[in-house]
């Protein structure tokens, strides 16, 4: 008890030194914080992302609902190779099976054929799921082995009416959809980052383990 | 022999190099090169800087001509396993960034070079020298930098590399199987010196696998691994009917060795590191 007295004793004396003009002093100092704190944040988490990223858009838009709906499912475009590999994003020789001729009277469409098409020209689509050189992704694994929805990865892309714009970090290179839109990395879908810890946390749920770094590393 | 379904029992891939075979042409050290998109220098003459997964080694039995005999040593990663195999190998137990792990599901020791900081602890570590340290960024020829292997990721200076088994091809040939649900035969896998070795002295496959070459190999009489007495485990296997060859492979220093007289060796490598 005595102790506590002591302290209350002490913290009185110093309050009673200080005059007027110190406690405005350290009004000043307060709002400072408080002004340099919100500056910070505000820089941190608006300002500084929007520096981080590049944005771009496709070369010309494209529906995968359109798509979809002629050609029934993912696959018949993002198909497998008889090697197993992935192929990916289409290549023209895919497109120009039904778009040799322009088809409707979109804006696309015109850019598409005339300017590719035509030119035999491969479309230079910005990948939003590429992962970094050093990383093995097996979509045979995923999709064959473990029977996994492209959803699950890769969110309603499938869905989508027009293409989002492409942002790229401009340290990395990556796109932004590795890191997430997030940018505390908070994640709510299965979809939402591309990173290690999102594909390891995933392994051991359904495998028990992450795994050793050469399953997904080259 | 384990007794597991062959599609989920874990693997154990090894080499056997069959050192009377060996000609010590270097077609695996090229070979392994090229398939791994190994860096050159301009002047490779120094061998404390130049890296190859894969090197052949030249040692002689040290006697007077004309009883000299040469025996040629490839010599790849070990890929240690550690005693029983609990992945306790010595370059894997002193990475401080876990940037070289064991993968039990494997057997082979891989090389994060992208969590690789540089220390050089596994390069100590490693009594077989089968790690390289990337001193400078690579260079690469204009020409060769489109034959470059997008299946290997290239290396950037002050990280260490090494042998991976060709593991790339493992996951290549394991897509194919995804697909057509079976499992990766024994010749969908193969490194790229095996297939490069113009005498045959090199087999690859799973030593645990009785369908595997390897496996009846491995138990050959004249079958020895590199310092074995270190218990670092190797799943390279060397086979040599000379008893000299064999006795080099433990490389005991003079004081120790425990035969003497007729047959002493003498190691004689081309450089080293």
């Amino acid at each position: 008890m005595s102790l506590t007295g002591e302290k209350q004793t002490g913290r009185e004396q110093t309050g009673s030194s200080g005059g007027p003009e110190e406690k405005g002093a350290s009004g000043v100092v307060a709002l400072f914080f408080i002004v340099g704190l919100a500056a910070s944040l505000a820089i941190g988490w608006i300002v500084f992302p929007k520096l981080l990223y590049s944005k771009s858009e496709q070369p010309f838009d494209f529906s995968h609902v359109t798509h979809a709906d002629a050609v029934g499912d993912c696959e018949s475009c993002h198909f497998f190779r008889e090697d197993g590999s992935y192929a990916g994003v289409p290549t023209l020789e895919q497109c120009i099976e039904c778009h040799e001729e322009v088809q409707g009277e979109s804006e696309a469409e015109r850019v598409f054929v005339e300017e590719y098409v035509a030119e035999g020209r491969e479309v230079p689509w910005k990948s939003y799921s590429r992962q970094p050189d050093c990383v093995f992704f097996s979509h045979a694994a995923h999709v064959k082995g473990a029977q996994m929805e492209c959803a699950e990865c890769h969110g309603d892309i499938g869905e989508s009416e027009s293409l989002k714009p492409y942002e790229e970090n401009k340290l990395t290179g990556y796109s932004r959809d590795i890191w997430g839109s997030n940018i505390s990395g908070m994640k709510e879908n299965s979809w939402d980052r591309m990173k290690m810890e999102d594909c390891g946390a995933c392994h051991k749920e359904t495998m028990g383990s992450k795994g050793a770094c050469f399953q997904c590393h080259k | 022999m384990n007794t597991e379904p062959k599609e989920t029992r874990a693997k154990k891939f090894g080499m056997v190099i069959d050192l009377d075979k060996c000609t010590g042409c270097g077609s695996c050290m090229v070979a392994c090169s090229s398939e791994n998109n190994v860096p050159v220098r301009k002047d490779e003459s120094d061998k404390l800087l130049s890296a190859t997964w894969i090197r052949v080694y030249r040692i002689t039995n040290g006697k007077e001509f004309p009883d000299t005999e040469i025996c040629y040593f490839p010599r790849p990663c070990m890929h240690c396993g550690g005693k029983n195999d609990d992945g306790h190998s010595p370059c894997v137990s002193v990475c401080p960034a876990t940037a070289t792990d064991y993968d039990h599901s494997t057997g082979i020791v891989s090389q994060i070079y992208t969590r690789c900081f540089g220390c050089r602890y596994c390069m100590a570590a490693c009594p077989y020298h089968a790690r390289y340290f990337n001193w400078w960024d690579p260079i690469w020829p204009a020409k060769i930098e489109e034959s470059l292997s997008p299946d290997v990721s290239p290396r950037m200076r002050g990280v260490v590399e090494k042998c991976s088994f060709c593991f790339h091809r493992y996951q290549k040939a394991k897509d194919k199987a995804y697909i057509e649900e079976r499992d990766v035969e024994e010749m969908e896998y193969q490194t790229a010196c095996t297939q490069a070795c113009p005498s045959g002295a090199i087999t690859f496959g799973d030593l645990d696998n009785p369908d595997h070459a390897v496996y009846t190999l491995k138990q050959d009489k004249r079958a020895f691994r590199l310092l074995e007495r270190l218990h670092t485990n190797p799943k390279v296997y060397y086979l040599s009917a000379r008893s000299w060859v064999k006795r080099a492979g433990d490389n005991y220093v003079s004081s120790e060795e425990p035969t003497k007289g007729p047959g002493a060796y003498k190691l004689e490598g081309h450089g080293g590191h």
